[in-house]
Protein backbone atom coordinates (compact mmCIF):
# COMPACT_ATOMS: atom_id res chain seq x y z
CA UNK A 1 0.00 0.00 0.00
CA UNK A 2 1.43 3.39 -0.94
CA UNK A 3 2.26 5.72 1.92
CA UNK A 4 -0.31 8.30 2.88
CA UNK A 5 0.90 11.89 2.42
CA UNK A 6 1.68 13.50 5.76
CA UNK A 7 3.00 16.81 7.02
CA UNK A 8 4.49 18.24 10.16
CA UNK A 9 2.43 21.15 11.42
CA UNK A 10 2.92 23.71 14.16
CA UNK A 11 0.02 25.36 15.88
CA UNK A 12 -0.98 26.77 19.20
CA UNK A 13 -3.80 25.02 21.04
CA UNK A 14 -5.27 26.87 24.01
CA UNK A 15 -2.08 28.87 24.21
CA UNK A 16 0.25 25.89 24.19
CA UNK A 17 2.54 25.20 21.22
CA UNK A 18 1.87 21.91 19.46
CA UNK A 19 3.95 20.13 16.83
CA UNK A 20 2.34 17.16 15.16
CA UNK A 21 2.90 14.95 12.17
CA UNK A 22 -0.48 14.40 10.59
CA UNK A 23 -1.86 12.78 7.50
CA UNK A 24 -2.99 15.57 5.17
CA UNK A 25 -6.49 14.08 5.28
CA UNK A 26 -6.80 14.24 9.07
CA UNK A 27 -9.63 16.49 10.25
CA UNK A 28 -8.67 19.01 12.93
CA UNK A 29 -11.27 17.42 15.24
CA UNK A 30 -9.36 14.15 15.10
CA UNK A 31 -6.05 15.83 15.95
CA UNK A 32 -7.66 17.57 18.92
CA UNK A 33 -9.47 14.53 20.27
CA UNK A 34 -7.33 11.52 19.41
CA UNK A 35 -3.84 13.00 19.54
CA UNK A 36 -4.13 15.84 22.02
CA UNK A 37 -6.87 14.14 24.05
CA UNK A 38 -8.94 17.34 24.11
CA UNK A 39 -12.18 15.41 24.12
CA UNK A 40 -14.34 18.39 25.05
CA UNK A 41 -14.63 19.00 21.31
CA UNK A 42 -17.37 16.57 20.33
CA UNK A 43 -17.92 14.90 16.99
CA UNK A 44 -21.64 14.63 16.39
CA UNK A 45 -22.52 14.19 12.73
CA UNK A 46 -18.97 14.35 11.36
CA UNK A 47 -20.58 15.67 8.16
CA UNK A 48 -20.57 19.42 8.68
CA UNK A 49 -24.08 19.82 9.94
CA UNK A 50 -24.42 19.70 13.73
CA UNK A 51 -21.76 22.10 15.02
CA UNK A 52 -20.81 19.97 18.06
CA UNK A 53 -17.15 20.12 16.94
CA UNK A 54 -17.00 23.94 16.84
CA UNK A 55 -13.66 25.44 17.89
CA UNK A 56 -12.02 28.80 17.25
CA UNK A 57 -9.21 29.02 14.71
CA UNK A 58 -7.46 32.38 14.82
CA UNK A 59 -10.40 33.75 16.77
CA UNK A 60 -13.08 32.53 14.38
CA UNK A 61 -15.65 29.80 15.08
CA UNK A 62 -15.36 26.87 12.66
CA UNK A 63 -16.39 23.23 12.47
CA UNK A 64 -13.29 21.21 13.23
CA UNK A 65 -14.68 18.20 11.32
CA UNK A 66 -14.70 20.31 8.15
CA UNK A 67 -11.19 21.63 8.37
CA UNK A 68 -8.10 19.52 7.86
CA UNK A 69 -5.44 19.82 10.53
CA UNK A 70 -2.95 20.94 7.86
CA UNK A 71 -5.19 23.93 7.15
CA UNK A 72 -4.68 25.04 10.76
CA UNK A 73 -0.88 24.98 10.42
CA UNK A 74 0.46 28.15 12.03
CA UNK A 75 -2.89 29.01 13.60
CA UNK A 76 -4.09 29.60 17.12
CA UNK A 77 -6.75 27.10 18.05
CA UNK A 78 -9.02 27.48 21.07
CA UNK A 79 -11.21 24.65 22.27
CA UNK A 80 -13.78 24.44 25.05
CA UNK A 81 -10.93 23.42 27.35
CA UNK A 82 -9.51 26.91 26.82
CA UNK A 83 -12.68 28.72 27.84
CA UNK A 84 -13.21 28.16 31.56
CA UNK A 85 -12.68 25.65 34.32
CA UNK A 86 -15.06 23.68 36.51
CA UNK A 87 -14.08 25.86 39.45
CA UNK A 88 -14.14 29.10 37.53
CA UNK A 89 -16.53 28.80 34.60
CA UNK A 90 -16.84 31.45 31.92
CA UNK A 91 -20.02 33.55 32.33
CA UNK A 92 -21.52 31.69 29.38
CA UNK A 93 -20.81 28.34 30.97
CA UNK A 94 -22.23 29.55 34.28
CA UNK A 95 -25.32 30.82 32.48
CA UNK A 96 -25.83 27.48 30.71
CA UNK A 97 -25.77 25.79 34.11
CA UNK A 98 -27.97 28.40 35.76
CA UNK A 99 -30.62 28.34 33.03
CA UNK A 100 -30.59 24.59 32.47
CA UNK A 101 -29.44 25.08 28.88
CA UNK A 102 -28.18 21.53 28.57
CA UNK A 103 -29.59 18.12 29.15
CA UNK A 104 -27.30 15.46 27.65
CA UNK A 105 -24.61 18.09 27.12
CA UNK A 106 -23.30 16.70 23.85
CA UNK A 107 -23.91 19.89 21.84
CA UNK A 108 -22.87 22.22 24.67
CA UNK A 109 -19.17 22.76 23.85
CA UNK A 110 -20.09 23.73 20.28
CA UNK A 111 -22.92 25.95 21.48
CA UNK A 112 -20.56 27.76 23.85
CA UNK A 113 -17.88 28.26 21.19
CA UNK A 114 -20.38 29.72 18.71
CA UNK A 115 -22.08 31.83 21.39
CA UNK A 116 -18.68 33.23 22.41
CA UNK A 117 -18.19 34.49 18.89
CA UNK A 118 -21.71 35.94 18.80
CA UNK A 119 -21.16 37.93 21.99
CA UNK A 120 -17.90 39.27 20.64
CA UNK A 121 -19.59 40.37 17.39
CA UNK A 122 -22.91 41.48 18.84
CA UNK A 123 -22.47 42.15 22.59
CA UNK A 124 -26.18 42.80 23.22
CA UNK A 125 -28.05 40.49 20.86
CA UNK A 126 -31.81 40.16 20.55
CA UNK A 127 -33.37 36.71 21.05
CA UNK A 128 -33.84 36.54 17.27
CA UNK A 129 -30.15 37.25 16.67
CA UNK A 130 -29.16 34.53 19.13
CA UNK A 131 -31.43 32.04 17.38
CA UNK A 132 -30.03 32.93 13.98
CA UNK A 133 -26.44 32.78 15.18
CA UNK A 134 -26.92 29.32 16.65
CA UNK A 135 -28.51 27.98 13.44
CA UNK A 136 -25.47 25.83 12.76
CA UNK A 137 -25.49 24.16 16.18
CA UNK A 138 -28.05 21.43 16.64
CA UNK A 139 -29.48 20.36 20.01
CA UNK A 140 -31.75 17.33 20.28
CA UNK A 141 -32.74 17.82 23.94
CA UNK A 142 -33.56 21.33 24.99
CA UNK A 143 -35.72 22.74 22.24
CA UNK A 144 -33.24 25.66 22.30
CA UNK A 145 -35.42 27.78 24.57
CA UNK A 146 -33.09 27.65 27.57
CA UNK A 147 -30.00 27.93 25.40
CA UNK A 148 -31.23 31.25 24.04
CA UNK A 149 -32.11 32.33 27.57
CA UNK A 150 -28.62 31.44 28.83
CA UNK A 151 -26.85 33.30 26.02
CA UNK A 152 -28.97 36.40 26.65
CA UNK A 153 -28.24 36.17 30.39
CA UNK A 154 -24.51 35.87 29.75
CA UNK A 155 -24.70 38.84 27.39
CA UNK A 156 -26.46 40.91 30.06
CA UNK A 157 -23.93 39.89 32.65
CA UNK A 158 -20.83 40.56 30.59
CA UNK A 159 -22.32 43.87 29.46
CA UNK A 160 -23.05 44.75 33.07
CA UNK A 161 -19.50 44.11 34.17
CA UNK A 162 -17.93 45.66 31.10
CA UNK A 163 -15.92 42.50 30.73
CA UNK A 164 -15.37 41.21 27.19
CA UNK A 165 -17.62 38.22 26.61
CA UNK A 166 -14.98 36.22 24.81
CA UNK A 167 -12.32 36.50 27.46
CA UNK A 168 -12.24 33.30 29.44
CA UNK A 169 -11.84 33.42 33.17
CA UNK A 170 -9.99 30.15 33.23
CA UNK A 171 -6.56 29.73 31.83
CA UNK A 172 -6.09 27.37 29.07
CA UNK A 173 -4.28 24.16 29.60
CA UNK A 174 -4.20 20.94 27.67
CA UNK B 1 -11.18 9.27 3.12
CA UNK B 2 -8.94 8.78 0.13
CA UNK B 3 -5.44 10.02 0.84
CA UNK B 4 -4.25 13.26 -0.73
CA UNK B 5 -1.33 15.61 -0.42
CA UNK B 6 -1.66 19.24 0.64
CA UNK B 7 0.20 22.23 -0.76
CA UNK B 8 -0.23 25.78 0.41
CA UNK B 9 1.53 28.02 -2.13
CA UNK B 10 2.07 31.64 -1.19
CA UNK B 11 1.66 33.12 -4.65
CA UNK B 12 -1.12 32.91 -7.22
CA UNK B 13 1.43 31.93 -9.88
CA UNK B 14 2.62 28.98 -7.79
CA UNK B 15 -0.97 27.83 -7.25
CA UNK B 16 -1.75 28.03 -10.97
CA UNK B 17 1.45 26.12 -11.73
CA UNK B 18 0.68 23.41 -9.19
CA UNK B 19 -2.79 22.93 -10.70
CA UNK B 20 -1.40 22.91 -14.26
CA UNK B 21 1.23 20.29 -13.48
CA UNK B 22 -1.15 17.70 -12.07
CA UNK B 23 -4.53 17.10 -13.63
CA UNK B 24 -5.71 15.37 -10.46
CA UNK B 25 -4.86 18.39 -8.29
CA UNK B 26 -7.81 20.26 -6.79
CA UNK B 27 -7.96 23.86 -5.62
CA UNK B 28 -9.17 24.35 -2.04
CA UNK B 29 -10.74 27.66 -1.02
CA UNK B 30 -12.86 27.68 2.18
CA UNK B 31 -13.67 24.00 1.79
CA UNK B 32 -17.29 24.26 2.91
CA UNK B 33 -18.42 22.16 -0.07
CA UNK B 34 -15.19 20.41 -0.98
CA UNK B 35 -14.25 19.05 2.46
CA UNK B 36 -17.60 17.25 2.95
CA UNK B 37 -17.22 15.84 -0.59
CA UNK B 38 -13.78 14.51 0.31
CA UNK B 39 -14.98 13.16 3.62
CA UNK B 40 -17.71 11.23 1.79
CA UNK B 41 -15.07 9.79 -0.58
CA UNK B 42 -16.87 11.36 -3.51
CA UNK B 43 -13.64 12.78 -4.92
CA UNK B 44 -10.06 11.57 -4.88
CA UNK B 45 -7.71 14.42 -5.78
CA UNK B 46 -3.98 13.74 -5.68
CA UNK B 47 -3.26 17.04 -3.98
CA UNK B 48 -5.22 19.91 -2.51
CA UNK B 49 -3.81 23.26 -3.58
CA UNK B 50 -4.83 25.38 -0.61
CA UNK B 51 -5.37 29.00 -1.67
CA UNK B 52 -5.65 30.39 1.85
CA UNK B 53 -1.97 31.37 2.17
CA UNK B 54 -1.93 33.55 -0.95
CA UNK B 55 -1.97 37.17 0.17
CA UNK B 56 -4.08 39.72 -1.67
CA UNK B 57 -6.97 37.39 -2.53
CA UNK B 58 -9.17 38.69 0.28
CA UNK B 59 -10.27 42.29 -0.22
CA UNK B 60 -13.24 44.52 -0.87
CA UNK B 61 -12.62 47.56 -3.07
CA UNK B 62 -15.04 50.33 -3.88
CA UNK B 63 -14.35 51.55 -7.43
CA UNK B 64 -17.27 53.98 -7.44
CA UNK B 65 -19.54 52.39 -10.03
CA UNK B 66 -18.64 48.85 -8.96
CA UNK B 67 -17.50 46.82 -5.99
CA UNK B 68 -14.68 44.35 -6.41
CA UNK B 69 -14.44 41.43 -4.00
CA UNK B 70 -11.39 39.17 -3.78
CA UNK B 71 -11.97 35.47 -4.42
CA UNK B 72 -10.94 34.34 -0.92
CA UNK B 73 -13.12 36.89 0.85
CA UNK B 74 -15.29 35.05 3.34
CA UNK B 75 -19.08 35.33 3.42
CA UNK B 76 -18.89 36.74 6.97
CA UNK B 77 -16.50 39.46 5.76
CA UNK B 78 -18.81 40.46 2.89
CA UNK B 79 -21.81 40.44 5.24
CA UNK B 80 -20.07 42.73 7.74
CA UNK B 81 -18.30 44.99 5.23
CA UNK B 82 -19.30 48.66 5.61
CA UNK B 83 -18.64 49.20 1.87
CA UNK B 84 -20.91 46.35 0.77
CA UNK B 85 -23.59 47.24 3.31
CA UNK B 86 -23.61 50.82 2.07
CA UNK B 87 -23.23 50.28 -1.68
CA UNK B 88 -25.04 46.96 -2.30
CA UNK B 89 -26.87 46.11 0.93
CA UNK B 90 -28.74 43.25 -0.76
CA UNK B 91 -25.38 41.58 -1.47
CA UNK B 92 -24.30 41.93 2.16
CA UNK B 93 -27.67 40.49 3.14
CA UNK B 94 -27.20 37.56 0.77
CA UNK B 95 -23.74 36.80 2.18
CA UNK B 96 -25.07 37.02 5.73
CA UNK B 97 -27.79 34.48 5.00
CA UNK B 98 -25.61 31.76 3.47
CA UNK B 99 -25.59 28.56 5.53
CA UNK B 100 -24.85 29.37 9.16
CA UNK B 101 -22.17 31.45 10.90
CA UNK B 102 -19.71 28.54 10.93
CA UNK B 103 -20.04 28.19 7.17
CA UNK B 104 -19.83 31.95 6.62
CA UNK B 105 -16.59 32.07 8.62
CA UNK B 106 -14.84 29.74 6.16
CA UNK B 107 -16.75 29.80 2.87
CA UNK B 108 -15.54 32.19 0.17
CA UNK B 109 -17.15 33.99 -2.75
CA UNK B 110 -14.64 32.53 -5.21
CA UNK B 111 -15.16 29.01 -3.92
CA UNK B 112 -18.93 29.36 -4.10
CA UNK B 113 -18.87 30.62 -7.70
CA UNK B 114 -16.26 28.10 -8.88
CA UNK B 115 -18.30 25.27 -7.35
CA UNK B 116 -21.52 26.68 -8.84
CA UNK B 117 -23.88 24.57 -6.78
CA UNK B 118 -27.33 24.87 -8.41
CA UNK B 119 -28.76 26.08 -5.07
CA UNK B 120 -25.87 28.32 -3.98
CA UNK B 121 -26.63 31.98 -3.28
CA UNK B 122 -23.81 33.87 -4.98
CA UNK B 123 -24.62 32.74 -8.56
CA UNK B 124 -27.98 34.55 -8.28
CA UNK B 125 -26.18 37.78 -7.33
CA UNK B 126 -23.63 37.35 -10.11
CA UNK B 127 -26.46 37.07 -12.66
CA UNK B 128 -28.81 39.52 -10.94
CA UNK B 129 -26.19 42.26 -10.81
CA UNK B 130 -24.44 41.39 -14.08
CA UNK B 131 -21.08 40.92 -12.41
CA UNK B 132 -17.74 39.96 -13.91
CA UNK B 133 -15.47 37.14 -12.79
CA UNK B 134 -11.75 37.92 -13.01
CA UNK B 135 -9.48 34.89 -13.18
CA UNK B 136 -5.74 34.42 -13.32
CA UNK B 137 -5.97 34.77 -17.11
CA UNK B 138 -9.11 36.67 -18.23
CA UNK B 139 -12.40 38.29 -17.36
CA UNK B 140 -15.67 36.40 -17.76
CA UNK B 141 -19.08 38.11 -17.85
CA UNK B 142 -21.77 36.65 -15.59
CA UNK B 143 -23.88 35.42 -18.50
CA UNK B 144 -20.92 33.51 -19.93
CA UNK B 145 -19.73 32.12 -16.59
CA UNK B 146 -22.53 29.77 -15.51
CA UNK B 147 -22.83 26.89 -17.96
CA UNK B 148 -24.55 24.05 -16.17
CA UNK B 149 -24.96 22.11 -12.93
CA UNK B 150 -21.65 22.57 -11.08
CA UNK B 151 -20.28 23.65 -14.46
CA UNK B 152 -18.68 27.02 -15.19
CA UNK B 153 -16.60 28.57 -17.96
CA UNK B 154 -13.48 28.07 -15.84
CA UNK B 155 -10.87 25.95 -17.63
CA UNK B 156 -9.18 23.17 -15.64
CA UNK B 157 -6.74 24.82 -13.25
CA UNK B 158 -8.11 28.33 -13.87
CA UNK B 159 -8.50 30.28 -10.64
CA UNK B 160 -10.91 33.07 -9.78
CA UNK B 161 -9.03 36.11 -8.48
CA UNK B 162 -11.89 38.54 -7.87
CA UNK B 163 -15.51 39.23 -8.67
CA UNK B 164 -16.70 42.66 -9.72
CA UNK B 165 -20.31 43.80 -9.20
CA UNK B 166 -21.77 46.98 -10.75
CA UNK B 167 -23.41 49.06 -8.02
CA UNK B 168 -27.13 49.12 -8.85
CA UNK B 169 -29.61 51.87 -8.06
CA UNK B 170 -31.58 49.35 -6.08
CA UNK B 171 -31.43 45.65 -5.36
CA UNK B 172 -33.19 43.04 -3.24
CA UNK B 173 -32.30 39.45 -2.40
CA UNK B 174 -35.01 37.05 -1.27
CA UNK B 175 -34.66 33.39 -0.47
CA UNK B 176 -37.02 30.62 0.45
CA UNK B 177 -34.62 28.27 2.16
CA UNK B 178 -34.58 24.63 3.00
CA UNK B 179 -34.82 24.52 6.78
CA UNK B 180 -32.25 21.76 7.23
CA UNK B 181 -29.53 22.74 4.74
CA UNK B 182 -30.39 26.44 4.50
CA UNK B 183 -29.68 26.22 0.76
CA UNK B 184 -32.19 28.00 -1.46
CA UNK B 185 -35.29 26.10 -2.49
CA UNK B 186 -35.63 29.23 -4.59
CA UNK B 187 -33.44 32.30 -4.21
CA UNK B 188 -33.91 35.46 -6.22
CA UNK B 189 -31.67 38.50 -6.64
CA UNK B 190 -33.22 41.48 -8.41
CA UNK B 191 -31.46 44.71 -9.32
CA UNK B 192 -32.55 47.83 -11.17
CA UNK B 193 -30.29 50.40 -12.80
CA UNK B 194 -31.33 53.07 -15.30
CA UNK B 195 -34.76 51.47 -15.59
CA UNK B 196 -33.24 48.14 -16.64
CA UNK B 197 -34.04 45.17 -14.40
CA UNK B 198 -31.91 42.04 -13.96
CA UNK B 199 -32.95 38.96 -12.03
CA UNK B 200 -30.88 35.95 -11.01
CA UNK B 201 -32.69 32.86 -9.79
CA UNK B 202 -31.01 30.02 -7.92
CA UNK B 203 -32.17 26.74 -6.42
CA UNK B 204 -34.99 26.37 -8.92
CA UNK B 205 -33.32 24.93 -11.98
CA UNK B 206 -30.28 22.86 -12.98
CA UNK B 207 -28.19 26.01 -12.44
CA UNK B 208 -28.74 29.69 -11.68
CA UNK B 209 -30.49 31.50 -14.53
CA UNK B 210 -32.17 34.76 -15.57
CA UNK B 211 -35.93 34.75 -16.15
CA UNK B 212 -35.67 37.19 -19.05
CA UNK B 213 -39.42 37.52 -19.61
CA UNK B 214 -39.71 38.81 -16.03
CA UNK B 215 -36.82 41.23 -16.60
CA UNK B 216 -38.37 42.61 -19.79
CA UNK B 217 -41.79 43.08 -18.20
CA UNK B 218 -40.30 44.85 -15.16
CA UNK B 219 -37.99 46.99 -17.28
CA UNK B 220 -41.08 48.27 -19.12
CA UNK B 221 -43.21 48.69 -15.99
CA UNK B 222 -41.60 48.36 -12.57
CA UNK B 223 -44.66 47.27 -10.61
CA UNK B 224 -45.65 43.88 -9.19
CA UNK B 225 -48.65 43.97 -11.52
CA UNK B 226 -46.38 43.91 -14.55
CA UNK B 227 -45.60 40.28 -13.68
CA UNK B 228 -49.27 39.27 -13.92
CA UNK B 229 -49.53 35.83 -15.43
CA UNK B 230 -45.80 35.42 -15.99
CA UNK B 231 -44.26 32.14 -14.79
CA UNK B 232 -41.17 30.10 -15.52
CA UNK B 233 -42.53 26.81 -16.93
CA UNK B 234 -42.35 24.06 -14.31
CA UNK B 235 -40.97 21.73 -16.95
CA UNK B 236 -37.67 23.62 -16.83
CA UNK B 237 -37.38 23.41 -13.02
CA UNK B 238 -36.18 20.96 -10.39
CA UNK B 239 -38.51 18.45 -8.82
CA UNK B 240 -37.14 16.78 -5.68
CA UNK B 241 -37.94 15.88 -2.07
CA UNK B 242 -37.71 19.55 -1.06
CA UNK B 243 -40.23 21.01 -3.47
CA UNK B 244 -42.16 20.21 -6.62
CA UNK B 245 -41.31 21.98 -9.86
CA UNK B 246 -44.74 23.63 -9.83
CA UNK B 247 -44.08 25.02 -6.35
CA UNK B 248 -40.67 26.33 -7.42
CA UNK B 249 -42.30 28.02 -10.42
CA UNK B 250 -44.86 29.58 -8.08
CA UNK B 251 -42.10 30.75 -5.70
CA UNK B 252 -40.18 32.48 -8.49
CA UNK B 253 -43.26 34.53 -9.43
CA UNK B 254 -44.08 35.33 -5.81
CA UNK B 255 -40.51 36.25 -4.85
CA UNK B 256 -40.14 38.43 -7.94
CA UNK B 257 -43.30 40.38 -7.05
CA UNK B 258 -42.13 40.69 -3.43
CA UNK B 259 -38.72 41.91 -4.60
CA UNK B 260 -40.35 44.65 -6.68
CA UNK B 261 -42.48 45.70 -3.72
CA UNK B 262 -39.41 45.86 -1.49
CA UNK B 263 -37.53 47.91 -4.06
CA UNK B 264 -40.42 50.35 -4.34
CA UNK B 265 -40.45 50.59 -0.54
CA UNK B 266 -36.79 51.61 -0.63
CA UNK B 267 -35.01 48.28 -0.81
CA UNK B 268 -33.62 46.58 2.23
CA UNK B 269 -30.35 45.97 3.89
CA UNK B 270 -28.82 43.12 5.79
CA UNK B 271 -30.77 41.96 8.81
CA UNK B 272 -28.21 40.34 11.06
CA UNK B 273 -28.53 42.27 14.31
CA UNK B 274 -25.45 44.36 13.75
CA UNK B 275 -25.82 48.09 14.13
Amino acid sequence: MPSVPSKTIHLSVNGRPVEAEVECRMPLAELLRDRLRLTGTHIGCDTSQCGACTVHVDGVAVRSCTLFAVQADGSEVRTIEGVGTAGEPHPLQAAFQEHHALQCGFCTPGMIMTALELLRTVPSPTPETVRHYLEGNLCRCTGYYNIVKAVLAAAAETQGTGRPADEGSGHASL
Amino acid sequence: MHPFDHQAPDTLAAAVKALAEDEDAQALAGGMSLVPVLRHRLAAPSVLVDLSRIPDLSFIRDHGDRLEIGAMTKHATVAASPEVRRRIPALAGLAGDIGDPLVRNRGTIGGSLANNDPAACYPSALLGLGGTVRTDRREIAADDFILGTFETALAPGELIVAVSFPVPEMAVHLKEKNFASRFSVVGLFLSRTGGRVRIGVTGAGPHAFRPTAFEDALSADFTPGALGGLAVPAGELNEDQHASAAYRSHLISVLAAMAVERCLAGGDGPRDGRA
